[in-house]
């Protein structure tokens, strides 16, 4: 029943059974979020670090949420410092949490391959809240959950993640998870940010959104940061909005109902219409709620690997 | 002072076509004798050889020493011990020390630290900065500086990126004739990058440095020496379309050299998945298409030159995040065991032609006198074993710093010693 990894450290090379079962714990966590008494005695005595290098109220507060609902104790460390700065280095800082005898940590961090670091560095289970543009696994097993609650089943569906897939942690995540699950994956955005050879992962990849639209089960459409236009990456807002913007108008074309995901916080009126993040195909605020119970069913099955 | 006897070694010297096995007697630092059965005069130091090659002395054409400025990574003194260690008699530096070798201050001081080392074991070639403190704006005093020794510019460590004074450069070293070197590199397409641009780095989400960045910049300074004359030398250079376009120049004659690293004909950009910082450098690891193609470079020629491009950085400044990781490895106590392991044993270069690519090339390259290995010429010798295996071991590294991705590797060729300036170092 234990998963094959004692780290979480991407969705590359996890094996389909293991996502299978973080997914059915996550079924039986769930159910816990909707008793009176949101909470389980399961990481009683356990003690787990949020280390995040990087902003992510989000990430934290649904980890942090994960960890309370299952008892354990936690300590949040925040560092905005890189070994840039003249700050203490991620190898300190990492050896002196672990000093204080920690089950756990959860890292967030800037930079790809900080958590597999990590992971060679301190004996706790590492798992990773985003690397750099690498990975983000409890994202995409969260997206993936809320795709098979909707669907019953992922073989065959078409999910299409749209954005700027260069710089996203989510995307690649993504891609192994709902592959290893038999879906169909593409993605769509702007060329200059889809990266080198990301088709060699068995993925097809548009630039026009209105021509995979129609053959789409589901869209997870990325956030757009502000400062990839400031790269020059693409020239406006605007623009953007006009040639990958998910609006009303466009979900119509569609000749059945598309089922909307976003990882959060939303741009309304660049990646998303407002009427379409409100719209009853939009599963973002699911989204919320099962990011809980995935993290409560990873940070216990982790706990179980010996 | 002594006399020295070199027994049952195996002589090459692809200068004169010489392969054979003899002994090897040395007095006073030079050759006076080579032949069978030399016998042992009465104070002289007697070396069995048996298995060895005795070769002209070997250069290391792209070294940083670190000093003066970042004596944490590495010293003029440890440094040199490696290069003694690695089978080097002498070794080009390059000039992003603090401050850089950008007057003939630094030129005499760091000559003067070297000589202090190993009885003068090791020579140094100082290269100094194409411009002032490297910033790209103004070229160096390079007369001067030529008059005081350097051996060619550079402002390695960055590229010299304004077309113009790239320009300047070629034409003003013209009156010397020395080579100006460039870290061949399109900056305004790196920014930001840590690995080769490619598959690879989608799958890691790393920032990518292209290939082409590397053959723009050729290309472009090709274009230059066409236009102005002067030698140009492409430092580390890691990819088949930068290499096509030096073969292509070379065909039009133009004076236009390059040298490639050992890492760079041994490892391919796969290496980085382990997210190991010692897979971190400037070029970055490319291809397995572009590691043949290095191969097939030094194999035809158009690659003049191994070198080790060989850049100290202390175990704490490299034990951090993949992203923040100063690029460089040490290449120093690898280059020969690689060059026979991934070259010589392999059929691609046979011993004398991976010998000329450590001594003759270089030496003519820089302009340095050319040694032979013939009575009466100075003794100026590398000496290694081109059977002995061995596994790498950092713990055994002369270096100050250990930074490598070979560590635990198995080799075949070993550096035996070397001799030089009436000095021996055998190890
Ligand atoms: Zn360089």
């Amino acid at each position: 029943m234990s998963l094959t990894s004692r780290h979480l450290l991407g969705l590359q090379g996890v094996p389909r059974d293991d996502i299978i079962k973080i997914l059915d714990s996550a079924v039986s966590f769930k159910e816990v979020l909707d008793r009176p008494i949101k909470k389980v005695p399961t990481l009683q005595g356990k003690t787990i670090v949020n280390l995040f290098f990087e902003s992510s109220t989000r990430t934290r507060i649904s980890f942090e949420l994960a960890q309370r609902r299952l008892s354990a104790d936690i300590v949040n460390f925040a560092a905005s410092t890189s070994s840039l700065s003249k700050g203490e280095t991620f190898k300190d800082t990492a050896r002196n949490i672990e000093a204080m005898k920690i089950d756990m940590v959860v890292v967030r961090h800037q930079s790809a391959g900080a958590p597999h670091f990590l992971s060679r560095i301190v004996e706790a289970n590492v798992i990773n809240a985003g690397d750099g543009r690498h990975e983000h696994p409890t994202q995409a097993l969260l997206d993936i959950f809320t795709l098979r609650e909707k669907f019953g089943m992922l073989e065959g569906k078409h999910v299409c993640i749209v954005g700027d897939i260069l710089h996203s942690r989510v995307a690649l995540s993504n891609i192994y998870g709902l592959l290893a699950m038999g879906a169909r994956v593409s993605v769509c955005g702007p060329a200059t940010m889809i990266p080198r050879g990301i088709e060699k992962l068995g993925i097809e990849v548009y630039y026009n959104i209105d021509d995979v639209l129609p053959q789409v089960d589901a869209l997870n459409v990325l956030r757009i940061q502000l400062e990839r236009q400031e790269g020059g990456l693409f020239p406006s807002l605007r623009e953007y909005h006009q040639y990958f913007g998910i609006t009303r108008e466009r979900l119509e074309k569609a000749d059945r109902p598309v089922t909307i995901l976003h990882p959060g916080p939303i741009n309304r009126d660049v990646e998303l219409s407002a009427d379409v993040a409100d719209s009853e195909h939009s599963v973002i605020l699911q989204q919320v709620l099962n990011g809980v119970a995935i993290r409560m069913a990873v940070l216990y099955l982790l706990s179980q690997v010996k | 002072m002594k006399s020295i006897l070199l027994k049952d070694a195996r002589i090459i010297d692809p200068s004169q076509g010489l392969d054979t096995k003899a002994d090897l007697q040395i007095e006073n630092g030079f050759i006076t004798g080579i032949s069978a059965g030399l016998q042992a005069q009465k104070n002289s130091e007697q070396y069995d050889l048996q298995g060895s090659v005795v070769a002209p002395g070997f250069i290391d054409m792209h070294v940083h020493l670190r000093e003066p400025g970042y004596e944490h990574k590495a010293t003029i003194a440890t440094e040199l011990h490696a290069a003694a260690a690695g089978g080097f008699v002498g070794v080009a530096c390059m000039p992003n020390t603090n401050p850089a070798i950008d007057d003939t201050s630094i030129v005499r001081y760091i000559k003067e630290r070297s000589l202090k080392v190993l009885d003068g074991l090791v020579d140094v070639y100082p290269i100094a900065a194409v411009t002032k403190n490297r910033e790209g704006k103004q070229i160096t005093e390079m007369a001067e500086l030529s008059g005081a020794g350097v051996v060619a510019f550079s402002d390695d460590g960055s590229p010299v990126e304004n077309a113009q004074i790239m320009r300047i450069a070629l034409e003003y070293s013209k009156m010397f004739n020395k080579p100006i070197i460039q870290h061949a590199e399109e900056k305004t397409l790196t920014h930001g990058g840590v690995m080769n641009e490619g598959f690879i780095s989608t799958i890691l989400g790393l920032p990518g440095i292209p290939s082409i960045a590397e053959a723009l910049m050729i290309q472009r300074d090709i274009m230059l020496t066409v236009y102005c004359g002067g030698r140009y030398h492409v430092a580390h250079l890691s990819t088949k379309i930068g290499l096509d376009l030096i073969r292509e120049a070379k065909r039009n004659g133009l004076p236009v050299t390059c040298e490639v690293t050992p890492h760079h004909f041994t490892l391919q950009e796969e290496e980085v998945k382990s997210f190991d910082t010692n897979t971190k450098m400037h070029p970055p690891l490319r291809t397995q298409e572009d590691v043949d193609a290095m191969k097939e470079g030094l194999k035809d020629g158009t690659i003049d030159v191994i070198a080790t491009d060989h850049a100290p950085h202390s175990y704490d400044e490299k034990e951090v995040e993949y992203l923040y990781a100063p690029f460089g490895i040490v290449g120093l106590e690898t280059a020969i065991g690689l060059s026979i392991s991934e070259l010589v044993k392999p059929g691609i270069l046979t011993l004398p032609q991976m010998i000329e690519k450590f001594t003759v090339n270089p030496r003519r390259i820089l302009d340095l006198p050319h040694v032979m290995i013939k009575e009466g010429e100075k003794a100026c010798l590398t000496i290694f074993n081109p059977d002995e295996e061995w596994t790498v071991d950092i713990n055994q590294f002369k270096s100050k710093s250990k930074n490598t991705p070979f560590h635990g590797h198995k080799l075949s060729g070993k550096p035996v010693g070397i001799v030089n300036n009436n000095a021996i170092f055998i190890k």
